[in-house]
């Protein structure tokens, strides 16, 4: 399933670092960062909780870059 | 510019005014020292907290890391300074501490703004988007809602000067259309009753009733801009190796950083027993965080490709990613299907050749045998014929299958066919080496003459090749299903190098193939069509072009360029604006990482200083993002 929520970020190479950081998350089977567009296209492993993979990837992004947000 | 600019603005101004003031200010350089420290404070205390959270978290090289020590460690160095009675220069270490936060914020808010600034441009561009579908309520009052609500079926009203908001056809009304927001074209349209509309489409002159065939969300303007938008996310080549480039550069740089302040002091003291020269080196690795700030490149790279995207989809040509932007401007090779793409896939009487009797008259029968048939040849003859039939003279029609038709006007009889009709029925029929569908006749068993129904080139075909040619495309192809003769003709006028004919759509996938392993690594072959039956063609090749894909939707699925409008010229301006793209993305990565290279050499052997690292990250930043939004301006290729 793939899902694209909007997100808030100020750097590019943040963003960057954001993808990966999401790509990493477990549920997550692969993810892109549009800093362009500020948004995030996710897409998920089958039957993962999409809220609960949400809450960790927002978790994982704030962790490499503190001033970034996703709207859920 | 937001809050959180203005906000940054804000402490930009204020704690220039309190560098300006200390400056002044006549006190004891100590002093002066420790007051330098709040505007250091009043500009670099969030990038101060960011560093220190990325360090918990193990998110040592991010550019706060690096500037909070660059900062911190001259102003270190200058309090070490101070204390060992080297006044004027540890001041100066302060100084620029103070000096590269500042400048490392204003270069970041001028980042933010000029990113908000470009990606707000480019929507507006891209504002086809439209907010309200007028629809009646049961009283006859209009009513706007939002399109999204509006079922499929519903009757929505729209004014002149509104926006089409959903896909449909006209039940009331007709109207002069401005599409230019779909083709970048502003040539009207005119539309009647019966009429399929678009959405996105503006409606000039009248009022028109619309019944919607789709839900807005099926509609082609919201398809289009997910579309666009969706392009950015398919990252090109030159993106993923920026990515990958400052993730490993920013940490090398780090750690060359460490090097460069710990193994010449160390080197000294022991080899050269001389004095290790501390400071010195401790600067020169500083400079050396300053410069090593990725930012100018990973910004810059995927804002040129957007704003390429943009202005393309201003001028009528989505682009679907920018791999397919960079892919495209290497192309050499251009396959075009025929029909629908470089001719108008409308087929026209273009030539009455009678044997004794009138072409008007040979038009008629034409026209009046061919009266109960559907084909695309016999609509083609009536248009020409002009005149309403008169079918009570038409008897005794016979269709024969793959033939042609007989039958009785006013009571001769009339054959209208191919070749092999004429021998059927003994006639000796002309030999016509033209290009074209021949309608050979007969009246009452004697030859009558043919006319000729041809398919009419696009007016900017041959003008297209031509420019194709001057942009540096080494073969252009074409690939048809029709007859051989009718092939040749159409490739010798638009001066066409190879040209294929009679293929099965089969055929023309592995013609495609045959031509992809010809050509070299570097070089692109594109396939153009018109998107009806061309999807396995548009797949293959390296880059699949639709034209014309008004409104289509099969279309604008399988290609990776979309064309909107019919104009093969169009073709000529993509490849364009899709170089100049390229030309600047790679301008940006040469020049930044040029700059950064050189600055870094001089850094390390101690001609650059902290004044030089600044304009190493932030002026190459600043430049690299004014050369990107250089690619949104596509009106004069």
């Amino acid at each position: 399933m793939k899902k694209t929520y909007k997100i808030e970020v100020d750097c590019a190479n943040c963003a960057n670092k954001m993808e990966e950081a999401t790509k990493k998350t477990a549920g997550v089977k692969d993810a892109t960062v549009n800093f362009m567009t500020l948004k995030m296209n996710v897409e998920f492993e089958d039957g993962a909780d999409v809220k609960a993979v949400m809450q960790e990837v927002l978790a994982n992004c704030k962790k490499v870059e503190d001033d970034c947000e996703i709207y859920l | 510019m937001n809050k959180k600019q203005k906000k940054v603005l804000r402490r930009i101004i204020l704690a220039s005014l309190g560098i300006v003031i200390l400056e002044l200010l006549p006190v004891m350089e100590a002093l002066k020292f420790i007051l330098y420290l709040i505007p250091y404070l009043i500009i670099g205390y969030d990038i101060l907290k960011k560093a220190w959270k990325g360090i918990r978290n193990k998110q040592v090289f991010d550019e706060n890391f690096l500037m909070a020590i660059a900062t911190v460690g001259a102003i270190a160095l200058g309090i070490y300074r101070v204390l060992n009675g080297e006044m004027a220069e540890g001041l100066e270490n302060g100084r620029e501490g103070v000096a590269v936060m500042l400048f490392y914020q204003i270069g970041e808010l001028f980042q933010s703004y000029a990113v908000g600034k470009s990606r707000r441009n480019i929507s507006e561009l891209m504002d086809i988007r439209p907010d309200y579908a007028n629809v009646e309520d049961e009283n006859g009052r209009l009513e706007q809602i939002d399109p999204d609500e509006v079922e499929v079926g519903s009757v929505i009203l729209v004014q002149p000067g509104e926006k089409i908001p959903i896909d449909g056809i006209i039940i009331e009304g007709s109207t002069t259309l401005n599409t230019s927001a779909l083709t970048g074209e502003s040539l009207p349209r005119e539309v009647m009753v019966g009429d399929e509309v678009i959405s996105g489409c503006i409606n000039i002159s009248g009022v028109l009733k619309i019944r919607t065939t789709k839900e807005f969300g099926e509609s082609t303007v919201s398809k289009i801009l997910e579309l666009v938008e969706d392009a950015s996310s398919r990252k090109s080549k030159s993106e993923n190796f920026i990515s990958k480039f400052a993730k490993y550069y920013t940490p090398a740089v780090c750690y060359g950083a460490v090097a460069l302040a710990l193994v010449p002091p160390v080197f000294r003291m022991l080899v050269m027993s001389a004095a290790p020269e501390w400071g010195v080196w401790v600067l020169r690795a500083l400079t050396f965080l300053v410069i090593s700030c990725p930012c100018a490149l990973v910004i810059s790279i995927p804002l040129s490709f957007f704003a390429g995207i943009g202005g393309a989809s201003n001028a009528g040509v989505l682009v679907k990613g920018s791999n397919y932007l960079e892919t495209f401007a290497q192309t050499r090779y251009v396959v075009f299907d025929k029909t629908g793409t470089l001719t108008q896939g409308v087929f026209e009487v273009s030539r009455i050749v009678p044997e004794q009797m009138e072409d008007y008259k040979l038009l008629e029968y034409a026209a009046l045998v061919e009266s109960y048939s559907t084909h695309p040849i016999s609509k083609s003859l009536q248009k020409a014929y002009g005149k309403e039939r008169d079918t009570s003279r038409v008897t005794n029609v016979e269709e024969i299958s793959g033939n042609g038709v007989t039958a009785l006007v006013d009571g001769m009889v009339v054959a209208a066919g191919n070749e092999k009709l004429m021998d059927r029925l003994g006639i000796k029929a002309k030999v016509v080496q033209e290009s074209g569908t021949v309608v050979h006749m007969a009246v009452n068993g004697s030859y009558a003459g043919y006319i000729l129904i041809a398919d009419k080139l696009k007016p900017t075909a041959k003008e297209a090749i031509k420019a194709l040619k001057k942009v540096g495309i080494k073969k252009t192809v074409m690939l048809t299903g029709d007859r051989a003769e009718t092939a040749r003709e159409v490739a010798r006028e638009l001066g066409i190098d190879e040209v294929y004919s009679e293929l099965l759509p089969a055929d023309k996938v592995s013609k495609v193939e045959e031509l992809l392993q010809y050509k070299g690594d570097k070089e692109k072959l594109a396939f153009v069509g018109d998107g009806i039956n061309d999807a396995p063609v548009l797949s293959r090749a390296d880059i699949g072009i639709a034209m014309g894909a008004l409104g289509s939707d099969a279309a604008i699925e399988a290609a990776d360029i979309v064309l909107m409008d019919d104009d093969p010229l169009k073709m000529v301006k993509a490849i364009k604006i899709s170089r100049k793209c390229i030309r600047i993305v790679y301008q940006n990565i040469y020049f930044a990482i040029g700059i950064k290279v050189i600055c870094l050499a001089l850094g390390a052997v101690g001609i650059a200083n902290m004044w030089v690292a600044i304009f190493a990250d932030v002026g190459v930043m600043v430049l690299a993002v004014l050369n990107a939004i250089r690619a949104l301006s596509v009106k004069k290729l």
